[in-house]
Parts: structure tokens; sequence; C-alpha cells
């Protein structure tokens, strides 16, 4: 593997992630009944929201200590509570997350004191409020999302009597991801707390109304009962140790930690059938082997086109561990791997997997830009692109169509719906990329063999 | 916890008392709206920072880099956020950040700031750079006014600061006058050289997003008017070196510009106007205003054969649109309040009933405007939020709402139709042309097929 690590530059060119918040309300989402604020100022709040609705279709309201001069200078506390009455009062929220800004962590706020305060002052009963710091300088959206889902389990986590449901704590997937992981848990005959829960949340039915606080999301009385599991699922090979909601659970409760990739491709999913049917006891229903059987005849089918594809993949760690599983099960050689995100230590996940490309190994690039993953792609030849939005410069400038997957999508509608894990999501991804080289494909075949054939012109491309 | 304020409009939607007397009714209240205030905390403001208005201001500038002085989070949302055409250089759609890391924030970030321009010059050699501050960067003082400078100084090139800390204020106005000072200080002429006065005009306030700079000047030079330079939509850094030239300034938005153009008055002795190209008949006011600045009877003859060759070549398609749009009710809640009246009169002009109008920056005199224009029962709202909105929606019975990204998916959730009027649309909504195209959006959403499918299973 050719560990390119170009951080040799200071500046950022086109970034390849979002802020450490916005993760933290993403993961918020997936706690029933709960409501972020963002202690900063005004313009924090209404980007992440700018962000959530393009990429999710769904209102996502957020409110702000709309923190201005004054308060910078002379400490946010006022505005911070000020913030949280009026959330209480039009939102009536079960649970507040609290998320810091750079602005307040810059500021040196107490959040924990002032929330203590606050709370005595109130006299509150009923609503739980649990502060999470997520300064942008401190990391991006993806550890913001892992930093609020630990700090929730640490908030209402309690000790529990041993009961026999399992915890399952995912990685930040889109809505429809989340609804698959569920079926798959469910057929399987499993209790289970799944946190956090946004399938729900964030991708809301039709109903003629909209709900302040939609309903969904892991309660906190299951949260609480996360203790007493009899083992912990966390799919999150790239989870820092330092923000694992799954290890906290370990080191303080003693809760067997299972830790698995994001189940996308048939080996990773055949790794989460065995650990299930371990818990179980039970064997694969006949639906999933069916799907399984499905997406196995597909690779058989496509394999062809695929070997032709040199796919860039980027996004967040987990999303771009489970993309690259898929791509080179199927001879799709990665070119390029990289995410924004410097915490997910690809270098060494990937070292195994890519042990096994037969030719040229791809290059690897973490806390990275796209302006270095394009420069990377074109010198490796890249031909097609996994990931999300943000790599809409690799079809403007180079014709490099980009697969939607990840995080954010927001040129294209049904970011809630794309569909990535399981066997079945899988085959969803695969059909998309296997089309997406066969639309290449036949889209310049019979000029670029007329001009290799006639000699007209010198041509690459697919 | 049970302060419901009480609208005037008799109902009693869940807001905030404090936030009572930013809403009024039309026609029967007299009081004066409460506006241009901060944001209350934890109203769910649609509104965003300083940050925001000053790069929504400078971004068209297509030749110039753009680079954003703080955290990660404030470039990656604003990359490539505006709709404005280039017929040049891209490299405005390009987003750079300095990318402060904790590190930064406790030993400064000036020495990274200065190494990051040393970079862009290098790689990209742009005639400018624009220096934006954000919260971070403001609150531990980094000095980027001298970091610019010195930068300037060492690449004989235009860096230059733009004091953007959102902290400042959740107004994006204050941020609109940071871009106009960084844009004075582009246009002022160093000292030894000077701009020749021509008799094109500048076209302020207008960003070209889907091309609509484009339009008004085919109308503009068909009347044998030029544009000198627009602000800033298709500008480049040389073409904003020649604004000084320019004999008259037109101000289009003018939250962001009516500064500028006061400001170019004092400096330069250039008069200016505020004109508006949305919606056909404030298109052809706007143009004879023009012509008759200058006061040249061949410009006016050919201005009013332009509009009405125009006006007669739209008006089958939008007395068609407006069929079937008459009667409908309509609510509108924009940034600017230029924008909130183009829409009023666009809206009335296709029959419908304007039940609710908002801005997120109106001063008090823009909403008086807006008060005159609308009916009795309407109801006029400053900084306004989901919950609100909600109501609104409701209790007003609205058929289509025009607005931006927010406000789309909570009508949207209503079964309300939705007109987008947002800063990266992709339609051209100006000139007689945009008056069709804006019927036709209003009309494909208002009257779509699906509001009569989308209801609850076995519901009428």
């Amino acid at each position: 593997m050719m560990a390119d690590h170009g951080n040799v530059r200071q500046v950022n060119e086109n970034q390849c992630q979002q802020c450490m918040p916005l993760g933290g309300v993403i993961a918020l989402r997936g706690v029933a009944g709960s409501m972020a604020v963002i202690h900063g100022s005004q313009g924090c709040s209404t980007y992440m929201r700018l962000t959530c609705v393009n990429h999710y279709n769904e209102p996502v309201d957020i409110a702000s200590s709309s923190l201005n001069e004054k308060q910078t200078i002379h400490g946010g506390e006022a505005n911070l509570k000020k913030a949280l009455d009026n959330v209480r009062r039009v939102y009536n929220p079960s649970v507040i997350g609290v998320l810091t800004t750079c602005l307040a962590e810059t500021m040196g706020e107490d959040l924990d004191r002032i929330i203590r305060d606050y709370t005595d002052e109130r006299g509150l009963d009923g609503v739980e409020i649990v502060a999470v710091p997520t300064p942008s300088y401190g990391g991006s959206h993806t550890e913001g999302y892992w930093a609020a889902t630990k700090a929730v389990i640490a908030r209402f986590a309690r000790p529990t009597e041993p009961h026999w449901r399992i915890n399952v704590i995912v990685p930040h997937v889109s809505p429809a991801d989340l609804r698959e992981i569920k079926r798959i848990l469910s057929l399987m005959g499993l209790e289970y707390i799944l946190l956090p829960d946004y399938s729900m949340t964030l991708d809301r039915p039709y109903a003629e109304q909209y709900s302040k606080i939609p309903e969904g999301g892991t309660t906190a009385a299951d949260i609480a009962a996360m203790p007493g599991a009899l083992l912990t699922i966390q799919f999150g090979e790239t989870c820092p140790d330092r923000l694992s909601p799954g290890l906290w659970l370990e080191q303080e409760y003693g809760v067997p930690l299972v830790t698995l990739p994001l189940p996308a491709g048939v080996e990773a999913c055949d790794r989460l059938m065995k650990v299930l049917q371990k818990v179980t006891g039970r064997e694969m229903p006949d639906v999933l082997s069916n799907e399984r059987g499905w997406l196995l005849d597909a690779m058989a089918d496509a394999h062809k086109y695929n070997s032709e594809g040199r796919p860039v993949i980027y996004g967040e760690p987990e999303t771009v561990c489970a993309l690259t599983r898929v791509c080179l099960e199927n001879g799709a050689y990665p070119a390029v791997i990289a995410s924004g995100s410097h915490e997910g230590r690809l270098d060494g996940h990937l070292a195994p997997l890519l042990a096994a490309v037969e030719g040229e190994a791809p290059v690897v690039l973490e806390g990275t830009d796209f302006a270095a993953i394009e420069a990377a792609a074109l010198r490796a030849g890249a031909n097609i692109a996994v990931g999300n939005s943000g790599g809409k410069f690799f079809t403007e400038r180079h014709g490099i169509i980009v697969v939607r997957a990840g995080f954010p999508v927001h040129d294209r509608i049904g970011g809630q719906r794309i569909l990535t894990v399981g066997y079945a999501g899988t085959l969803a991804l695969l059909d998309r990329i296997t089309n997406t080289l066969l639309e290449q494909k036949h889209g310049s075949y019979r000029r670029l063999r007329r001009d290799e054939m006639m000699g007209t012109t010198v041509s690459g491309g697919v | 916890m049970d302060e419901l304020c009480s609208l005037p409009s008799g109902g009693a939607p869940p807001c905030i008392s404090e936030r009572e007397r930013s809403i009024v009714t039309a026609g029967r209240s007299r009081t004066a709206i409460h506006c241009t205030d901060d944001s209350l905390a934890g109203s769910v403001s649609q509104r965003a920072c300083v940050f925001c208005g000053a790069r929504v201001v400078l971004n068209p500038v297509t030749d110039a880099v753009h680079l954003v002085h703080g955290p990660i989070g404030c470039a990656s949302y604003t990359w490539d956020i505006r709709g404005s055409l280039s017929s040049g250089s891209e490299m405005f759609r390009n987003s750079f950040s300095t990318d402060m890391k904790e590190r930064d924030v406790i030993f400064g970030g000036e020495k990274k700031l200065a190494a990051c321009i040393d970079e862009i010059v290098e790689e990209h050699h742009p005639p400018a750079i624009f220096v934006y501050a954000t919260c971070v960067s403001g609150m531990i003082g980094d000095d980027i006014v001298a970091v610019c400078n010195a930068a300037s100084r060492r690449h004989a090139t235009e860096v230059i600061p733009v004091e953007s800390s959102g902290f400042i204020s959740g107004n994006k106005v204050v941020g609109y006058r940071a871009a106009a000072l960084a844009l004075m200080r582009l246009i002022t002429p160093k000292e030894g050289e000077t701009v020749e006065k021509t008799r094109k005009l500048n076209f302020l306030g207008e960003y070209n997003l889907s091309g609509e700079m484009w339009l008004a000047r085919r109308y503009l030079t068909e009347m044998g008017i030029g544009i000198n330079v627009a602000f800033t939509g298709d500008s480049t850094v040389a073409d904003l070196k020649r604004a000084p030239g320019a004999c008259l300034n037109i101000v289009q938005c003018t939250g962001s510009m009516h500064w500028v153009a006061m400001q170019l008055e004092k400096e330069f002795g250039t008069p200016y106007m505020d004109v508006n190209f949305f919606g056909a008949e404030n298109t052809a006011e706007s143009l004879k205003k023009i012509a008759r600045f200058y006061a040249d009877e061949a410009v006016m003859e050919r201005t009013e054969a332009l509009i009405a060759r125009e006006t007669a070549r739209i008006a089958p398609d939008l007395a068609w649109y407006r069929e079937r749009l008459a009667g409908k009710r309509a609510a509108i809640y924009v940034g600017g309040a230029y924008k909130a009246v183009a829409l009023i009169r666009q809206l009335r002009g296709l029959g419908m009933e304007i039940v609710l109008t908002g801005t997120q920056t109106g001063k008090k005199e823009e909403y008086a405007t807006i008060s005159g224009l609308l009916d009795e029962g309407a109801i006029v709202v400053d900084d306004t939020n989901p919950a609100e909105i909600e109501r609104f929606l409701r209790e007003m019975k609205v058929d289509v709402m025009a607005g931006g990204v927010k406000e789309r998916v909570l009508a949207t959730k209503l079964g309300v139709g939705f007109v987008d009027h947002n800063h990266d649309r992709k339609e051209c909504l100006a000139g007689f042309d945009g008056a069709v195209h804006f019927a036709r959006e209003v009309y494909t959403s208002a009257c779509s097929p699906v509001w009569k499918h989308i209801r609850p299973f076995g519901g009428a």
C-alpha cells in the first residue's frame, strides 16, 4: 500500500468533512424526545440545519444560544439558559443535547456547571440535559457523532440486572441502513437496543403535519438498560477508542464488546450473521439466505464489468471501509481511498484487505481535502467515484461519475434512502456501481474503438 | 412555562412571548414591527451569521480565492453555495480554509494564515484573496489585517481582510457591511492610479444567479447602455477595479449594497438608484428609470419598444398561469425585504392572495412598505421560526410558499406547495423571461397533482 499522507500543505481546499457538532446533532436525533441546542453563534445551527435538510429532506430544528459580541466577552451563560427555557417552552423535549461550538469552547464556557445551575434553578423534572463538547477544531462530524453517542450512554446508563437483549451501536449511516439492520436483527429473532436510532426521525412518512419532535429514537429507558445487555455489537472498526460507546460500556459495566465492520459486502455481512447465529443459536432464515444468494449471483454476473472499475472512494472512515470492501470483493480495485477525518486509522484497517490487491496499490489519504483526493485520483487513473456530493468536481471537471453514498448528499434527492448494508443493501449499491461503469462504457466505446483502430486519437477512458 | 403570545389574527400560536412584537397584522395594526435585533436565544431562528453575509456577497467574484480563516465547519458549509454563473474563471467555486486546529486556537493562527496565503499564491496565482475572519479567529484576536497587509506586500497581490466574525451579530446584514468594506478597499484606486469615467453603469446587488445578470445586460445592451461591472455577479477583480468609472450605480439587493452605493457616491460622485428585475412590472419600471437617467431620446425609444415587445411576448404565458393560480393563497419568507416586495407584486400579478410575508433581516421602513402592499389581515413577521411558520401555514390555509431551503421541507411536510427563491437556485427568475419562469415555478408546485394524492390511506 502506498500511504500518501499529503498533509504537507497547510491550506484545506474543498473540504471533505463537516464540523463536529453536526455529528452530535444527528446522533441526538436517534434519541427519543430529544432536541439539540448549539451553544454558539446563530450561524452554526443554521448551517447544520441546511446540511441536514439537503441530505435528509426533512426539517431538522436545531436551537442556538445565539451568542453575540457581548456574551462572547462576558460569558454565554444567560443566553444558554434563555435558549433552554425557550426550547422547553416550544418543543417540550424530554432530552436536550447541548453541543458546544468552537466559539463556546474558546470562550471556555463551563458547560457542566451552567447546566447544573440551570437544573437546580428551574427545579427540572422530566427533562434531561446532556452536554457534549464538540469544538469544530476538535474533529470532523464523525467524531462529533461518536462523542454524542457516548455522552448519551454515559448520561443514561444505569447498573441493570442482566437481560437477554443485545446492544447494537451504529456509526453514521442512512435511515434506510438503520431500517435494514433492524430488519436483519428481527429476522434473526433478536431483541436489541439500537443506538442511535434515527430511522424514523430523519425519514418521516408523510402525515399531513409537522412534528416538532418527531416520534422515534431510542428511549431513555432502553439506553438505561444497556449495561445489562448480553453483549454489544458495535459497527465501528474505525471508531477511536476514546470516543467508543461500546468500549465505554465494556469498561464501566463489563458488557462484552464485539466490534464488527459495517455489514456491507459478503464477507462483512457473513461476519455479522455468524455472530447473530452464535448469539441466538438459530440458522439464517430463508429470506436472508435468498438475499445472500441473489447478491452472489449478481456478483458473478457483473464481475467482468466491475473489474474495469478504478474507484476513488471517500467519506467518513466507517463508510469508506464499507465501500472499499464492496469494491474489493467485486474486483474493482480502488485507485484512491480517502477521508477528511484524521482519526479513522484507515491505513491500519485497510492494510489486511488491500494486501490481496493485484496491481498497483491504492493511495490512502486521511485528514485530507478534495483538492488532494482529486489530484491523487487523476494520477492513479480513477474512472468512477463512490462517495458523497463533495465529489461533484470529479464529474464536472473530469467526467468521472460519482455513485452517491454516505453523507452529505445535497445535489441529489433521497440521501436518507441510500442503502448500502446487508446482503440486499450491498446488492443495491453494487448494481449502482456496475451500471455506472456500463453507462460510461456504452456511452463512449464506439468512439473510443474507432479512434483507436483508425489511429485518429490516443484515448484512455473506460 | 405557558406564556403564549396572542396573535393579532386572533390565534394563540405556540410562540414565545418575547416575539409578540415581531408579528403584526397588515392594515389593522398601526404598531411598528420589532426588527433588526439579535435573534432570541433558543427561538430556532432561520437566520445565518455575519460570516455568511460577507461570504454570499463576495463569493461571486469569480477569479478571487476565498479563504476562510477558522476551523473547518465555516468553510465546508459555504462551499459553492451560490448559483452564480461565471463567463470565465471558476476559482470562486472552490472553498479554502486555514482549517484551524486546537493548537492554532491556543497559540494563535496568524502564522498558519500567512502560510496558507503563500501556498495559495504559489499554486493558483489569484488576482485577489479575500480572507474571512470567523468566530474563533476573531475571538483569539488574530490580526488578520496585519497578516493580509504583509502578504499583499510580499506577493504584490491583493490580499483583503473581511472582518466577519460570526458572533458580532446574528444578523447577516452586519456581514454585508464587512463585505462592502472589503469591496471598497479593492475598488478604491491606489495612489497614482486613475479610472476613466464612462457612460456605463454598475449593477449593484446582482449576483448572476442562473445568469440573471446576463439577461439584464441583454436588455441594457438593446437600450444602448453598457454594464461596467456587476457587484458581484460574474465579476473579476480587474472588472471591480474599474467600478469608479461608471456614471450610474443601479442597486438591486438593497440590503447588501445600499451602503456601497452611498460610499461610491461619496468617493467618486456616482449617483445611484434602486431597481428591481423580479417580475415584469418591476423590470419595466426599472428599465424606464434607467433610461430616464441617460436623458437620451433614442435610449428612451428603444426602451419603450423593448418593454412593449417583451410584455406582449410573455402576456399569453402569464395569462395562462394566472387563470390557474388566481385565488390561491401564498406565503413569503425570505432573507431580505427587496425580494419580499418583489414577490408580493409578482404573486399578486398572478391573481394570488398573499396571507403572510416575512423576512430575516428587514428594516422598519421596509416593513412599512410591505405592510402597505398587503391586504388587511395578512401577517407580517420578522425573524420567524419553524414553530411559527407551521402555525401560520395551517391557520392561514396557505396553498404555496415562497422561500429558501429550510422553509421548503417544512412546507412540503404540511402538504403545502413551495417555490424556491434562494441563492443557489438553478432557475433564472429575473426579467421578462424570469417572470414566466417564476409563474411556471408557482404553477408546477401549487397545481401539482401530488397534493390530490398525498393524503393518509382511506382519508377523504
